[in-house]
């Protein structure tokens, strides 16, 4: 059995914090883990700290993607925080541009984006 | 007649009449710069070099790739950077060399074997006039690469224009190259300043074709994964006009013509944010 990335709940704003590098068996875990739990605790933000992150390559990119997608499917914006300048200069070379993906410099500011958004004011 | 009887002689008439030698050396050498060196100074060089160039024919050899040539190579090498950078032309640092020619000719006494010394002497000096070319030109070389480093750090500064603004003032052509350092640069003062606005000033940019915006979108939607707001800013009309006509699409990235606008806009977002926070705080 693998690792498994952990979503943790923070009022209703769902965590999940990527310390380690992310196998393929990894990523489609959590997008799995993460639908579920947002359904089971109806959050209303999900915020996805990537800061740990050396390495992403465009199966990562595209799963971001892709959970953002399906988060405001459910109801939830997601945020992905504290992308390194290198991981961004590799995924616009890669020709990622995650343009349906909300970001923030780092955790504090995604949670005031969140905050903003709910307010309805971003 | 051998090699080891021709250094002999060579060394024998240079010792005999050093001074004199190194005397018409240097006048030969001075004349040919025209005062562009202090005589003094050139005495000095010739006059090592003329010391490294006997030790070595000392030794018995006339190979100017052999071991005991190391120090008169590298006085030539060193010579040779000096002019380099004194703006002297590779003609008149080898010239300097073959000088030593024309001053040792007259002392030809005309028998085979000063003749056949002779050409030996100068075949040596032919090939040590060679090295200072080749010096010459790699210090050339050398000023050259530094100098478009330099260029590349120069033009390419990322500055703080308000907290949590950041503006970089591009000038010149943006090659891919030049994208890397200022992405790079600009991603990490992102990070460093904690700043949500970045603008980038392309006033002094000469042309933009599709290579160069494409270099710029790249750049802005880099800081845009970040979490940053990126407004290209310094559109001038002809500028607007060539990027309508190439039918680049900037799509969503918002562009200003001036930079106040652009910095105008950013602080207008940053007070907007700020009276936010001071309200989820309540």
């Amino acid at each position: 059995m693998t690792d498994r990335v952990p979503v943790l709940k923070i009022g209703e704003v769902l965590l999940v914090s990527i310390q380690t590098d992310l196998d393929d068996q990894m990523v489609l875990d959590l997008q799995e883990d993460l639908s579920h739990r947002i359904v089971a605790t109806g959050a209303k933000g999900v915020v996805i700290d990537i800061s740990a992150l050396e390495i992403v390559d465009s199966f990562v990119g595209r799963m971001l993607a892709n959970n953002a997608a399906v988060s405001r499917i459910l109801g939830a914006e997601t945020i992905v925080v504290g992308m390194r300048p290198a991981v961004a200069m590799t995924l616009v070379e890669l020709g990622l541009s995650m343009s349906g993906v909300r970001t923030a410099l780092n955790l504090e500011r995604g949670l005031k984006l969140l905050r903003r958004i709910a307010a309805g004011r971003a | 007649m051998n090699t080891e009887s021709n250094t002999r002689l060579l060394v024998d008439t240079l010792t005999a009449r050093r001074d004199d030698f190194l005397a018409q050396w240097a006048r030969t050498v001075g004349e040919d710069l025209r005062g562009r060196l202090s005589m003094a100074e050139l005495g000095r060089e010739l006059g090592e070099l003329y010391e490294a160039l006997l030790r070595a024919l000392s030794a018995g050899s006339l190979d100017s790739h052999g071991e005991e040539f190391g120090e008169t190579r590298s006085l030539l090498i060193e010579l040779s950077r000096n002019r380099a950078r004194q703006g002297f032309t590779p003609t008149d640092t080898a010239r300097s060399v073959f000088a030593l020619k024309e001053v040792l000719e007259p002392s030809l006494t005309g028998d085979a074997d000063s003749v056949r010394a002779y050409l030996q002497f100068s075949r040596l000096l032919d090939d040590l006039g060679l090295l200072t070319s080749e010096a010459y030109l790699r210090t050339r070389e050398e000023i050259i690469s530094s100098q478009a480093e330099q260029l590349l750090e120069l033009s390419t500064p990322v500055v703080k224009l308000w907290d949590g603004v950041v503006g970089v003032p591009l000038v010149g052509t943006l090659d891919s190259a030049r994208t890397q350092v200022v992405m790079e640069k600009l991603l990490q003062t992102l990070v460093d300043t904690d700043s949500t606005h970045a603008i980038i000033d392309i006033t002094g940019v000469p042309t933009v074709d599709t290579q160069v915006a494409q270099h710029l979108l790249k750049t802005v939607v880099a800081a845009r994964m970040m979490g940053a707001r990126c407004t290209i800013s310094g559109i001038r009309p002809q500028i607007a006009q060539t990027i309508v006509a190439l039918g680049i699409e900037f799509g969503d990235i918002p562009t200003n013509a001036s930079l106040s606008d652009a910095l105008r806009q950013a602080l207008k977002e940053v007070a907007l944010d700020a009276e936010d926070d001071v309200r989820g705080l309540l």
